[in-house]
């Protein structure tokens, strides 16, 4: 073959020597699969010299087993038929380097994802798909070739996108570690949700009081530098060397200059609702969008402005620039750590509890913010309709989450105690109060969670109904509200009268989430949030290597799980950093010479501009090389090639599937 | 004579279509044993001689699967996927072979039911086509 890999690196040299091993899984596989039979097929197939099963390959004696056959029978060549590659792919490669050979010299068998865990009833047919895959694994395995893993430069850079407690928590950590980070705000301020949030649980202490703190921190970094109201408009590039394209979108206002006075909006005329006071507030249309913003710089909202020139006329630092651009930043960096965060429920989605419709039906998000010092209402919570202070209020909880209907099958693990804190926070201020909570389970998992729920309860006397409200009906004279609820505890419907009715919506995948996952090429897991490497093993690793989640863009979270999730997501992006170089996959195209007939076919079937014209034959840029299989696909001389995934690879695989080999010799076969 | 068992090749990515087997595998979703999957990292790679191959070998169906549009760990390795085997339907008919006998599908890593319906219904689409005209030719 033309690879242009030496021939003297091992198992290249000599005719395959293959050893089989058949992997039990415990009963995983051998309470389906007749794994000795299959062992025992394995043994009469071409180039295989010995065949095993054994209970764990994956254990330690079970790697030794193969180690110790390398050494004796001079394998070189290893089949494991187990799990699936991706999961257990790499425990084998590093027993194989530990024995002295080639790391991919390997081919997995799945017989167990693919096979024994899937045709559980059908014991004879599982155990003949299983030779079929044993089989197509030795045929591929007798054309594998080693291949080296080429090293690559890590740029001590990272890139972290969404400025909410997440991300501020991993810009940090990386940032007090040495490396530079560039934290990239899609809004004008830090903050996220978290900067919108009243008191949080269980400690009640004020969230902004120790969410701003860290905000100032991250701008003081002497490592941090921070790019808000921008965003990330194109990636390229791969573990190491990520190129990043961020727009900073035209403030209006320059940054150098403005010292956050806040004149300007005192003499901007023009007011629109506060989406971070979810509407409920006003603010001008040169604002920013909460006092401890940060960086505390003034933004033009663009489509309010009337350009009427006040706020220029008294801004001392001559900070307004009506003809500010976008700006597109260049970021070079090694890692990247996404942190974008979440959305609200639409609780107009659920028509049945009224929101928009009724006037004193409104959502946990309204709730903080209403009962926030710095809130629209100045920290009094007032019933819409009438400006009265509720004396009856109920939360309802379970608002577009654990609703197949409403598309969200998962619990949004929040609701429960921020609404039951918020429940606590009421009667506090209100002990007259009578406080209603309609709940479907309470969750109440973390540290001191529970005691928190059981003082709510005994202490607070919070009034627990278990069943999900049906509807929610206004008295058109009052505007009080009436739950319909079936109380599943007393097993009967109960109708209660309240002034106040506050939904708990549901956590959901931040509406932009979509974008965020082309643009860094994740994938999504079925609730819709990004899809973590392993749900156990590499809760924070993405399966595009370099990219880390943090946050409740992986799923809802508390605050806690969220900045420990973002501790964890520095912890690992830092690694690769720290070593200084990775190695990446060797799964490239390679040019067989000799072939190339100079098409340029595969130049045009490329994506990523890897292959160039040298001397009219095809060549391969390696480093940038994704290993995708485009150009070998279009390739019409089988000139191009991608490394461990040749044409006679694959080839050999098909033609196994579908024909039985002819018995070669009776060989050793080992229980 | 029992029913006809066709045999059927499987082409398929390793981030999103051989994901979700092993997802539907995890799940213990069952599903008829006909298929060999063969992993490719993308469906890029799918030489459409690749197919040819399946079904000259004899092959009675032949299923490619990769990541939904979009959502292609290399961008854009589906699309040209999907020509391909669009231009094989095609030709499929010349050589005898009834196009519905190639089927592509996207089936995401979390798609571990959509894996396993898309088994039974093309094991069952395959069965009422009944032999491939080329079983036994080799």
């Amino acid at each position: 073959m033309g690879d242009e890999q030496g021939k003297s690196r091992q198992g290249d040299e000599e005719e395959p020597r293959i050893g089989v091993y058949v992997c039990h899984c415990g009963v995983n596989i051998a309470g389906v699969v007749d794994v000795e039979e299959v062992a025992k097929y394995a043994s009469k197939l071409g180039n295989v010299v010995v065949a095993k099963d054994y209970k764990y390959m994956c254990s330690d004696p079970g790697q030794k087993l193969i180690q110790e056959d390398i050494k004796e029978n001079r394998l070189n060549r290893i089949v494991v038929a187990a799990c699936s590659p991706r999961m257990h792919e790499h425990t084998f490669r590093k027993a194989l380097e530990e024995a002295g050979l080639n790391a991919f010299l390997v081919e997995m068998a799945n017989i167990r994802e693919h096979d024994s865990w899937v045709h559980m009833n059908q014991p004879k047919e599982a155990t003949e798909k299983a030779k079929d895959l044993v089989r197509m694994a030795v045929a591929r395995a007798r054309r594998l070739e080693p291949q080296h893993k080429p090293r690559v430069k890590v740029k001590k850079a990272a890139l972290v996108v969404g400025g909410g407690v997440a991300g501020i928590q991993s810009a940090l950590d990386l940032a007090d570690m040495g490396f530079k980070v560039y934290l990239v705000e899609k809004t004008p301020s830090l903050g996220g949700k978290m900067a919108q949030l009243d008191k949080t649980f269980p400690t009640m202490d004020c969230s902004a009081c120790i969410l701003t703190p860290k905000m100032v921190d991250a701008a003081r970094h002497e490592n941090i530098e921070i790019l808000t109201h921008a965003e990330v408009e194109e990636v390229e590039g791969y573990i190491g060397n990520f190129r990043v394209k961020v727009r900073k979108k035209a403030r209006q206002v320059l940054e150098d200059k403005c010292t956050g006075c806040g004149l300007c909006a005192d003499a901007c005329p023009v007011e629109v609702p506060n989406e971070f006071d979810h509407g409920l507030g006003v603010r001008k249309a040169i604002y920013v969008p909460f006092p401890q913003a940060v960086p505390l710089v003034y933004t033009i909202d663009d489509e309010a402005c009337l350009g009427c020139g006040m706020c220029e006329a008294v801004c001392g630092p001559e900070a307004i620039d009506y003809e500010q651009k976008d700006e597109v930043v260049e970021l070079e960096v090694g890692t990247i750590i996404i942190a974008t965060g979440f959305d609200l429920f639409d609780a107009k989605r659920k028509p049945e509890y009224g929101y928009g419709r009724y006037e004193n039906v409104i959502t946990g998000i309204e709730f903080e913010r209403l009962v926030n010092a710095s809130g629209p209402t100045g920290g009094k919570l007032l019933r819409p309709s009438d400006g009265k202070e509720p004396h009856r209020i109920g939360f309802v909880l379970c608002v577009g989450s654990r609703d197949e209907k409403a598309g969200n099958p998962y619990c949004s693990r929040v609701c429960c105690m921020y609404s039951i804190k918020n429940a606590r926070l009421y009667k506090e201020k209100h002990p007259e109060a009578e406080v209603f909570i309609f709940y479907m389970d309470i969750r109440a998992y973390g540290k001191g969670y529970e005691e928190f729920y059981r003082q709510a309860q005994e202490e607070y006397g919070i009034r627990f109904i278990r069943g999900r409200p049906g509807e929610i009906v206004e008295d058109p004279e009052t505007k009080n509200l009436l739950v319909r609820v079936e109380d599943t505890l007393l097993g009967m419907p109960l109708e209660v009268e309240l002034d106040l009715v506050v939904l708990a919506t549901a956590i959901e995948p931040a509406t932009d989430s979509e974008k965020v996952q082309r643009l860094f090429r994740l994938s999504r897991s079925a609730d819709r949030f990004f899809a973590e490497a392993h749900p156990k093993l590499k809760p924070v690793d993405t399966l595009n290597d370099g990219i880390y989640l943090a946050g409740t863009c992986q799923g809802p979270k508390d605050i806690p799980d969220t900045v420990a999730q973002a501790s964890a997501a520095a912890a690992r992006a830092a690694i690769p950093m720290a070593k200084g170089e990775v190695e990446t996959e060797p799964i490239v195209a390679f040019v067989r010479r000799e072939l190339c007939i100079g098409c340029r076919i595969c130049e045009r079937a490329c994506d990523f501009g890897v292959i160039t014209m040298v001397e009219r034959k095809a060549q391969v840029n390696e480093a940038i090389c994704r290993g995708c299989g485009a150009c070998a696909a279009a390739c019409p001389t089988g000139a191009m090639q991608i490394r461990h995934f040749t044409d006679e690879q694959i080839y050999a695989m098909i033609e196994a599937a579908m024909r039985d080999e002819p018995e070669v010799a009776v060989k050793e076969v080992e229980g | 004579m029992s029913e006809f068992e066709p045999k059927i090749i499987a082409f398929m990515c390793n981030w999103c279509s051989y994901a979700g087997g092993d997802l539907a595998g995890t799940s213990r979703l069952q599903y008829p044993p006909n298929a060999r999957i063969i992993r490719l990292m993308c469906t890029a790679r799918l030489d459409p001689a690749f197919v040819l191959k399946a079904f000259a070998e004899g092959a009675d169906g032949v299923l490619v699967a990769g990541c939904h549009i979009g959502d292609c760990h290399y961008v854009s390795g589906n699309l040209k996927a999907e020509k391909r085997v669009q231009m094989l339907k095609k030709l499929l008919p010349e050589l005898g072979i009834e196009p519905e006998r190639l089927m592509l599908r996207w089936i995401s890593a979390a798609e571990g039911e959509r894996f396993a319906s898309t088994m039974k219904e093309f094991v069952a689409e395959i069965k009422k086509l009944g032999p491939s005209p080329l079983r036994g030719a080799r």
